[in-house]
């Protein structure tokens, strides 16, 4: 009878065990994908709507030695008229204190998209391209920089 | 501040249509607030937040930067030509400073 009553309570113990484990091992997976704050940006900015994956030109080093200077630029196919043209992008990245890096306003007046800048990056880390054109469509692209020296300081 | 001043490469003699790559270079530290000093405590924030390009008064291009921006901001970007005139750059700082400077165009 002893023994009966202790199978039973290990038992129901076993499968509290495995959904406490199994809590815990979901757990970080949710956590981890909330650490990429890049990707929670863009769904922050589009409304929950996502943005298409798109062919942009991205032009950032593959290895970049000093984190305090990092220099991006990118060029987007537009035709840049009054009824269709690129109004914003937002140049994100997933691993520095804050997601945001900067956001370009564009006009028709410019007839390019494109633009160049220099950027901090604290460690190594994906960067992401955010593009919304005026009919209010958003496009992204993505590459992956490697930081030898971060640059966010601290 | 008059250790701030904004430097910015326009072409001088450009045509109709072309497509002209501005330049812009502004000397400011951009303290993040995540820095620190030698004495070991935190420079508090301090950067410039917002940079903007007028040609004849209106408006054509206008960036808001973050902390992740570098020191030394450094902006390219490009305008088509239709007509001669001024641009004026404009940098904001966190403090309220405004930094600007004008720049002629003339197409030949």
């Amino acid at each position: 009878m002893k023994l009966r009553k202790l199978k039973k309570i290990s038992r129901r113990n076993a499968l509290q065990l495995i959904a406490v484990f199994t809590g815990t091992a979901v757990f970080p997976s949710i956590s981890f994908a909330q650490s990429n704050q890049a990707l929670d940006r863009i769904n922050e900015i589009t409304n929950g709507l996502g943005a298409i994956e798109s062919d942009i030109w991205l032009d950032l080093p593959e290895i970049a030695e000093n984190g305090n200077q990092v220099k991006v630029s990118f060029e987007m196919d537009s035709p840049m008229t009054e009824t269709d043209h690129i109004k914003t992008v937002y140049i994100l990245a997933d691993g520095n204190p804050s997601p945001n890096v900067a956001k370009f306003s564009f006009t028709p007046e410019m007839g390019s998209c494109s633009a160049t800048t220099r950027m901090r990056l604290s460690k190594t880390q994906n960067v992401y391209l955010l593009a919304a054109n005026n009919n209010e469509q958003f496009f992204m692209t993505y590459a992956k920089v490697k930081v030898t020296i971060g640059g966010c300081g601290g | 501040m008059s250790s701030i001043k904004p430097r910015v490469k326009v072409p001088k003699e450009v045509s109709i249509d072309e497509i002209v790559e501005i330049k812009t270079l502004i000397r400011h530290p951009m303290h993040s607030g995540r820095m620190k000093d030698p004495e070991g405590q935190t420079i508090p924030r301090q950067i410039i937040n917002s940079f903007s390009a007028k040609f004849n008064g209106k408006e054509i291009f206008q960036m808001d930067l973050e902390p992740s921006i570098s020191t030394n901001p450094y902006i390219v970007f490009q305008y088509k030509v239709k007509e001669s005139g001024k641009f004026d750059f404009e940098w904001l700082d966190d403090n309220g400073e405004k930094y600007s400077i004008s720049k002629e165009m003339i197409v030949s």
